[in-house]
Order: structure tokens, then sequence, then C-alpha cells
């Protein structure tokens, strides 16, 4: 069984983000940048799946600039067996992520495909459900725990009412969340053994899909920041403030 | 503009969550909103009433029972076409994060996730949400209809009530629903306290409250007092102090209540970017350094051990 999963990349997540001066974008001078840490929990599935016997190869793929080289390169030194770059220089929204995803998938057509419940630069948390319904699959989002059994996935899902847990054929789109799994560490051998995997680089075109991104990002801009508050010596004069100066309790 | 508003269930019954995005709605297109119940045998559809719309629909069926995005996604683009709707809406919660953005790929539609403002300008729809874990907020422009978004419950608030009350119109489920996906549990549930998005006041506790028994003894004990719901951050939910459903985060709940107390909860950008639209935050730390008290409106430099007892003593002596 074949298992693909989508590596986006995006800032560091402890990096301090600001505006650029414009406020177009953010200031991207010197920023660390990573593998979006879902898609490492996912990816980590992934390979975890490879090694418990269920999975016979992990392909990474990601869409952006030549950069994102870097984010593959992690992906096969964590375990992915091969990589698949999708080259395209404009800003894409997730409609067009994930029409080039379902192409990939198409062309790949794997049993299974993991990726980010979100990524942690937009926070849209739109691309897989938009990847299943446009390849008419079965959907399990906010992943926390993946069983495969009888050629289908029990998977336990993070809802805002608690765990739910739903079952879907396979094939299936499923997004990680946050306690999937603890993603390993880079080990020195596995960055050695990556440089020698294959890292295939393709464009939409060969892939025979054209986007045009319809939601543009225009302005960026640090929101509005709270007042500095006054600390308080005990709960007397805690509750004293609560209930006269702020009038909450 | 015309909006598709579609309602939260569990299957069973209408969620309140629903109603920011009605809010929304009475806003942006008045008198030109429909609000889609979806689930079987659904009770509550006439809480939802009252708000102006032009009608309440609802689809009963028994594949529908339960809240399962494969097969509410075909009922919502359904209706979205039938009736020519120009935005589909719902407040952000993981049920529509789960349904909308497939309805989008069904519609092949954009979507914007979050939202807390949206205006139009030059035929455009131009919107704002929080990118990079709140720390930021990205201005998007939109083109095409319809647009789907999920609405950012505290920036819209409650909706107001209306005089005549809207029709409710039973409404058939498309002839194929898919089946592929099956619903087996749900594990959780607030034990009585007030739901964590909708609730006045909120205690969330971090890490340092060691296991679920003192966790559930002091933050609950201090929630309860208030009359309040419980919170957690990622660090508390991820060594089992607190139920994943308590996380309060950019990966977690946004929350926005009158009363925010933060105890020993460090203030990493990830857990404000879920709560630093809170009308009052309090943070109680032994770390006089700790980033949550640039947030924060009254911080205490004291160990919780020591004064979350104290004060919820207090509030409840001087409650009764
Ligand atoms: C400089 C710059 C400009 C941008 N301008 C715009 C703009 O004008 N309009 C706009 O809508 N967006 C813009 N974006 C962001 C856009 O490319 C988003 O990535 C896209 O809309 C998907 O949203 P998301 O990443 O939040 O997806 P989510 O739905 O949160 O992501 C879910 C999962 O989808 C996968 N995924 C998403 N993107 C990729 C990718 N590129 N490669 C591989 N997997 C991926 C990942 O597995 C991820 O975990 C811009 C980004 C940059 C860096
Ligand atoms: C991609 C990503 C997403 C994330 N999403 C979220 C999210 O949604 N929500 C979230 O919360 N986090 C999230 N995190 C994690 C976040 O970065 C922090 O690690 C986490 O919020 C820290 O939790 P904490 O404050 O409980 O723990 P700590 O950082 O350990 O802080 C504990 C605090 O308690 C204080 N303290 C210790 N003992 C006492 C005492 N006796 N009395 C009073 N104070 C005391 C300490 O001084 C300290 O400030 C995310 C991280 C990543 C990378």
């Amino acid at each position: 069984m074949k298992v693909l999963v989508s590596v986006k990349r995006v800032p560091d997540p402890y990096a301090k983000i600001s505006p650029n001066a414009a406020g177009t974008d953010i200031n991207r001078d010197g920023l660390q940048m990573a593998v979006n840490p879902f898609d490492e929990i996912a990816l980590e599935e992934a390979i975890r799946l490879k090694e418990a016997g269920h999975a016979t190869e992990v392909v990474a793929v990601s869409i952006g600039g030549a950069e994102c080289q870097e984010q593959l390169r992690t992906a096969l030194a964590m375990g992915a067996d091969r990589a698949i770059l999708v080259q395209i220089d404009e800003p894409l929204d997730a409609p067009s992520v994930a029409k080039i995803l379902a192409a990939v998938f198409r062309r790949e057509q794997p049993s299974l495909m993991l990726m980010g419940k979100q990524a942690i630069d937009m926070d849209e948390n739109q691309v897989g459900q938009m990847l299943a319904a446009m390849l008419d699959l079965p959907q399990a989002t906010f992943a926390s725990k993946i069983t495969l059994e009888n050629g289908g996935a029990t998977v336990e899902r993070e809802t805002d009412n608690g765990i739910e847990t739903i079952r879907v054929p396979l094939p299936a789109i499923i997004t990680a969340d946050l306690r999937l799994n603890e993603p390993r560490y880079v080990a020195l051998t596995g960055i050695v053994r990556a440089r020698s995997k294959p890292l295939e680089t393709i464009t939409p075109a060969d892939l025979g899909v054209q986007t045009r991104a319809r939601v543009r990002l225009t302005q960026v801009e640090a929101p509005p920041a709270r007042k500095a508050g006054k600390r308080v010596s005990d709960v007397h004069e805690l509750v004293r403030l609560l209930r006269e100066e702020a009038r909450v309790i | 503009m015309k909006i598709l508003i579609v309602a939260e269930t569990d299957g069973g019954r209408i969620s309140e969550k629903t109603l920011p995005a009605i809010a929304f709605a009475q806003q942006k297109a008045p008198d030109n909103f429909t609000i889609l119940t979806i689930g079987d045998n659904l009770q509550g559809v006439e809480s939802l009433t009252n708000y102006g719309a032009q009608a309440v629909l609802t689809v009963n069926h028994p594949a529908l029972a339960k809240p399962l995005a494969e097969r509410y996604a075909p009922v919502v683009a359904h209706y979205a076409q039938q009736l020519g709707a120009d935005a589909i809406v719902a407040t952000t919660t993981t049920f529509s994060r789960d349904l909308l953005a497939r309805v989008a790929g069904l519609l092949d539609a954009p979507m914007l996730s979050d939202i807390i403002a949206l205006e139009s300008a030059h035929g455009k729809l131009v919107a704002k949400r929080p990118i990079y874990s709140a720390n930021l907020i990205g201005t998007f422009e939109v083109e095409g209809s319809p647009v789907v978004m999920t609405v950012r419950g505290p920036a819209w608030g409650k909706p107001e009530p209306q005089g005549a009350p809207s029709p409710v119109q039973n409404a058939e489920a498309p002839a194929s629903i898919p089946t592929r996906s099956e619903w087996l549990s749900l594990q959780g549930g607030s034990g009585g306290r007030p739901d964590l998005t909708q609730a006045r006041v909120v205690v969330s506790g971090g890490r340092p409250l060691k296991d679920p028994e003192t966790f559930e003894k002091y933050i609950g004990g201090l929630a309860d007092a208030l009359g309040g719901a419980v919170g957690a951050t990622r660090a508390a939910v991820d060594a089992g102090i607190a139920p994943n459903e308590l996380q309060v985060g950019q990966t977690g709940k946004t929350v926005a209540p009158e009363l925010y107390i933060a105890v020993a909860v460090s203030g990493s950008v990830q857990h404000l970017a879920g709560m630093k639209d809170s009308k009052v935050i309090v943070a109680i730390n032994t770390d006089p350094e700790a980033p949550i008290f640039q947030i924060a409106d009254y911080g205490l430099v004291a160990d919780l051990y020591q004064v979350v007892p104290e004060l919820t003593e207090l509030l409840k002596n001087s409650r009764g």
C-alpha cells in the first residue's frame, strides 16, 4: 500500500512574525522555515505505517518554489521513500493547492493520503476536505488515532464536543491533529541517506492542471495591541478590581 | 448578497454555536438569508425561527443522523445551488471546518476561514481574518460566487430577535447520499459546565497542574465558583491532565469571554491566539516574566496552590 503525504514549507512555529514594510506580506528576511508541524505528524504516521508493515511506500509532495526542496529533503530524511516537488512561483489559494494535489493523487494512486489538518501560516484548514471532495473520497479530519483494518481506517477525531470515532473505507484522505503522534528527530544517517533518494520536480502543466487564485492576500497588519495591565498584590485586591473596576463578576 | 447559513447540529439537536453566523447574516444580508438544518428527527429547529431568516429549511433523513461531512456536504451543496446562494456561512467550529471546506470542494468555490470582518469594494468581497496564529490580520480579496465562509464566533456575537417568525420548511434530502463514512461513537462532554466557546467566564490551567484530579480540583473548582467553563493549554492536554476538547489556542478553540483567568499558563503565541480577544484577562503565575502578563489586565505573581483556593473561597463566600 502506498501512502501520499503533503508537506508545506512554512515559517518555523517559534519564529517571530511581523509584517513587512509595505504591509503586503510578512517580513521574510532571515526567517527560519520548517515543515508545517501538522504535516510532520502526518509524515510520521505514514512512516510508522510502513514500519508496522501496513505501507510499502511513502511519497512526500510539496507545492511551491524551488526552496521547498529543503522541506522535501527533511521528509526524505525522516523516512519518506521519494519526493515530488510541484514547482510553481505564483501564490495559490486553497482550491488551487487541492487541485494540484488531486492531480498528483490521480497519478500516484495511493491507498491513503495523510496530511496536516491546517498549515500554521494561513491557518485555513481547508485543503484536505477540498481534496477529498474533488476526488470523491471519504475524509477523516483532525485525526488523533488511526487504526487500519479490513481495507478501512478507524479514526479518532478531535472535535469541539470530544473524541469522535468514525470509520472510512480506503482510499481516503485523513488529516492529522497534534496528538496523533510525536514526530521523530531526524537522525544523521537519515540525512545522509536522503541525499540519494529520488526528488522529482514537475510543474502543474505536467499534471494538466491550470490554477488561478480567486482568494488573494492584499494586506498584512498587526492586530490592535492590548493595553498593559496592572499587577495586583493578593486575591482580595483582585476580586475588588474585578468587581468595581472591570465589573465582570 | 444571498446567504445560506448552515446550522450546527449533532444530527439530533441544533447547537447554539449557530448564533454568530446568524448575527453575521443579520449584518450583511438582513432580508436575504436562509438557515439550513440537517439531521434526523431534528429537535430545536424552532430556536432558529426568531432571527428574521426568510426560511428555516429542515432536512431529515436516517442517513443524516450523525454529522458526517461526507454525507452532509452534498445536502449543503444542493440547497446552495437551488437557492442561488452567494455565500455559504457557518460559525467556525470543528463541525463547520470539516463540512464547509468539503462543500467548497464540491462546488469548486473559494473559501474564507474564520473571518472577523467583511466588506464589499469595487464588486469584490474583502475579508479580514487572523493569520499566523493570530499574530497578524490578513486582508483577502475574493472573486467568484458562491463564496464559502466560516465566521469567528467572538467577532460577530449574538443575533437580535426579530418580529415575525421565520417559516420552518421540510426539505428533501438529495436522492443519493454517500454512505461510505460511518459514525461509531463520541466520548466527551463538559460535565454540566457551560460550553467553553459560549461561556461568560473561562478558567484555564496549564501544565503545572500535575494530574487530572489536581486540575479538576483547582481549575474546575474556581470555574464552578464563577459559573464558568474550563479551558486548558496544549501542554496540559498533551500531558493527559485535561481532555482534548478543552484546548484553547491556534489549534484548539477560540474563546472571547467577559473574563478569562489563566492559571499557570505561560502565554505562548499559540495559546494567546485562542483567547486574546477576551474582554478581561487575569493571569496567575509564579514567574513575573511570563509572557501572559504582557496581555493580562490583572496579573498576580503567586503560587496557584496558595492563591487559587483563597480566590475560590472568597468568591464562594461573597456570592452567598
Ligand atoms: C508569499 C505568499 C503569498 C500568498 N498569497 C496568497 C494569496 O494571495 N491568497 C491565498 O489564498 N493564499 C495565499 N498564500 C497562502 C496559500 O498559498 C495557502 O497556502 C493556501 O491558500 C492553502 O492554505 P493553507 O496553507 O492555510 O491550507 P490548509 O488548508 O490549512 O492546509 C492543510 C494542508 O494542506 C497541505 N498544503 C497546503 N498547502 C500546501 C503546499 N503548498 N504544498 C503541499 N501541501 C500543502 C498541507 O498538507 C497542509 O497541512 C500565500 C502564501 C505565501 C507564502
Ligand atoms: C503547531 C503548534 C500548535 C500549538 N497549538 C497550541 C494551542 O492551540 N494551544 C496551546 O495552549 N498551546 C499550543 N501549542 C503549544 C504552545 O507552544 C506551548 O507549548 C503551550 O501553550 C504551553 O503550555 P503551558 O503554558 O501550560 O506550559 P508551560 O509553558 O510549561 O508554562 C507553565 C507556566 O506555569 C507557571 N507555573 C509553574 N508552576 C506554577 C505554580 N505553582 N503556580 C502558578 N504558576 C506556575 C510557569 O511559570 C509557566 O509560565 C502549540 C504549539 C505548536 C508548535
